[in-house]
């Protein structure tokens, strides 16, 4: 059970029942936090649901369908763009929400139509992705001036925009929704993400795709374009990662050219290889670990606190290789290993104590 | 057996054939024919050009200059997608498989191109029968041996129907109990399916063969029945040194 739902060795399987009994038992937990936890800690964890939409986009490109797009960035920061110059114009936010899957899934289809279709290898793919999102960065950081306004709403360059509005309730837009309803539509959102991805690998979609990873070559010469199921996963994970941009923005309140940079690109990556590659719920675990750490090193007054996080990274890729989830996913197996070894033991004493009637055997066979 | 062979409509062809690597021409101008129903196999020493050849069948490979045709049609410029959807499976000579996944999730990928949901269900629990892999369907490909890797593959070239199946090497590093079983198999299909096979077993072509055409530096040598190949001077030549011709 553990193993099915930490590593995932079989994606294509419909989820069992303990697998909802699993997600339950997450969202719970999530949903109770506000009534435990302090307001500063609530605060802070919800700018985690935005990371972790991003991460599951890569998780779900990377680790399902072997692409590493290093700058998904580009549609997480396009989405907290897109939500924050449309909400501002418009005043409605529920709608501009949509709007930044959108704005992050047509980014990424066009971006992707032109590496996919003209079959550019892996390698190329991620350093065009990188270098996408740093000219968005650069792009966006050179926008200070009066004349850059969408609408009515200044990009501001290097200070980004820090009046983001705060979602309201959709069938009611006078009422925003408080610091704890953010917390849970956050939560509730980040998890109908991860189940939506999990069914998808069920669907015939979804097991082209694990295909695709495994050997492209076999994949279309059964038939398949492989190509137009990489462009849909290419764009289904910029909507999902513009998805998560927008969240984000609302959580800190701020859309901000740091949301398309290397650095948040590369936590990115980080996020995915400790949590756990090839599985969804390892990028989520992997959030919260690494975003928690880095804020407790902040106060622990370590100074550098990117070079500890290096050697964490290090670490893992050395260690445990699978990612975090992963490994604690096979340490049932491990249990189970030691069980049968410790039966198998056992076994071979009873033999061993068992009174051997041959002559000239029996030491040898009670020394055994 | 030959003369009725004859009569059948060409199903696959090339004519000349070129595929130039830099200044070496791996295939310098092939003239090939096969005939519905046929069993060909194809035999020539290493880099003689076989697999450039399937792989220029199954666009995988771009030729330089010369026409593929497959029932009448141009296909010398298209995609290895659509090559299955023509009507061509290949096995490659690399077990070409999904070794991160279970034996029937291989199948069922390849059973459902051609088929929907419920159809490729039953085609998957055809083909394990038939290849009677139906105990290790819920194992992990990539831990299997070698020969049952190759067989799955098979497996899945059959459950995507083809009309015309070309096989590399089909028997590399099986046991000789595996390679006749496999050359029952392929018998057994080639009743609905054209085949044509890359071997380097003399003793499996001579199970298998009707006509064999040997390859020699990018050039078709010479083409026969097995007994007058075996007979051919210049292909005793060509495999002077190696065994097996003998």
């Amino acid at each position: 059970m553990v193993h099915g739902i930490l590593a995932m060795q079989h994606p294509s399987e419909r989820p069992k029942w303990w697998w909802w009994v699993f997600v339950a038992g997450l969202a719970a937990f999530f949903i109770t936090m506000p009534f435990h936890l302090e307001i500063f800690v609530i605060l802070e964890m919800s700018r985690f649901f935005g990371m972790a939409m991003l991460a599951l986009s890569m998780g779900f490109l990377w680790g399902f369908s072997g692409i590493l797009s290093f700058g998904q960035t580009a549609f997480f920061g396009l989405g907290g763009y897109g939500f924050t110059v449309l909400a501002l114009n418009t005043g409605e936010t529920t709608g501009s929400v949509f709007f930044a899957v959108a704005l992050g899934a047509a980014g990424a289809g066009i971006l992707g139509y032109f590496m996919i279709y003209g079959r550019i290898s892996e390698i190329y793919l991620s350093v065009i992705t990188l270098v996408f999102t740093l000219i968005l960065e650069k792009g966006i950081r050179a926008t200070s001036g009066d004349q850059y306004v969408i609408g009515k709403v200044r990009l501001n360059g290097q200070n980004g925009i820090p009046t983001v509005p705060q979602l309201d309730v959709p069938w009611n837009t006078s009422v925003q929704l408080d610091i704890n309803w953010f917390f849970w539509v956050g939560a509730v959102v980040m998890i109908l993400v991860y189940i939506g991805l999990r069914l998808l690998l069920t669907t015939p979609f979804g097991r082209v795709l694990v295909g695709i990873r495994e050997n492209e070559r076999r994949t279309e010469l059964l038939g398949y374009d492989t190509r137009r199921y990489k462009l849909g996963a290419f764009m289904l994970a910029g909507g999902v990662a513009g998805l998560g941009g927008a969240f984000y923005a609302i959580s800190i309140p701020l859309a901000h050219p740091e949301m398309f940079s290397l650095g948040r690109a590369a936590d990115v990556i980080m996020w995915v290889l400790v949590g756990g590659k090839g599985t969804l719920i390892g990028p989520i675990a992997g959030v919260f670990a690494i975003e928690h750490f880095k804020g407790w090193l902040g106060t622990q007054g370590v100074g550098q606190v990117t070079l500890v996080l290096g050697a964490v990274l290090i670490l893992f890729v050395l260690v445990f290789q699978r990612g975090l989830v992963p490994s604690i996913g096979s340490l049932p197996g491990l249990w189970q290993d030691r069980a049968a070894i410790g039966r198998r033991l056992g076994e071979a004493a009873a033999q061993a104590r068992r009174p051997v009637r041959r002559r000239g055997q029996a030491r040898r066979g009670s020394g055994a | 057996m030959s003369e009725t062979a004859a009569e059948r409509e060409v199903i696959l062809e090339t004519k000349a054939l070129e595929k130039r690597f830099g200044g070496v021409s791996a295939i310098a101008g092939v003239d090939f024919a096969l005939r519905r129903g046929e069993l060909r196999c194809l035999i020539g020493p290493n880099g003689a050009g076989k697999s450039t050849f399937f792989k220029m069948l199954t666009a995988q490979i771009r030729p330089s200059s010369g026409s593929i045709l497959f029932d009448g049609r141009d296909i010398s410029r298209a995609h290895p997608h659509e090559i299955s959807r023509l009507g061509i499976g290949i096995k490659n000579q690399v077990p070409d498989v999904y070794d991160g996944i279970t034996v029937d999730e291989n199948l069922w990928l390849a059973a459902r191109f051609r088929h929907g949901a419920r159809a490729a269900r039953a085609k998957v629990d055809e083909t394990l029968a038939r290849l009677e892999l139906g105990g290790i369907r819920g194992q992990v490909l990539g831990q299997l041996a070698h020969g049952q890797r190759q067989w799955v593959e098979f497996g899945m070239v059959m459950a995507l129907e083809p009309e015309v199946i070309l096989l590399d090497e089909p028997t590399a590093g099986m046991s000789i109990e595996e390679t006749n079983r496999t050359a029952a198999l392929i018998r057994e299909v080639n009743r609905t399916t054209t085949i044509v096979v890359v071997e380097h077993d003399m003793q499996f072509i001579r199970q298998i063969a009707d006509i064999v055409t040997v390859f020699h530096q990018g050039r078709i040598l010479a083409e026969d029945t097995m007994a007058r190949i075996q007979a051919n001077r210049d292909v005793r030549e060509v495999y002077l040194g190696t065994s097996g011709l003998a």
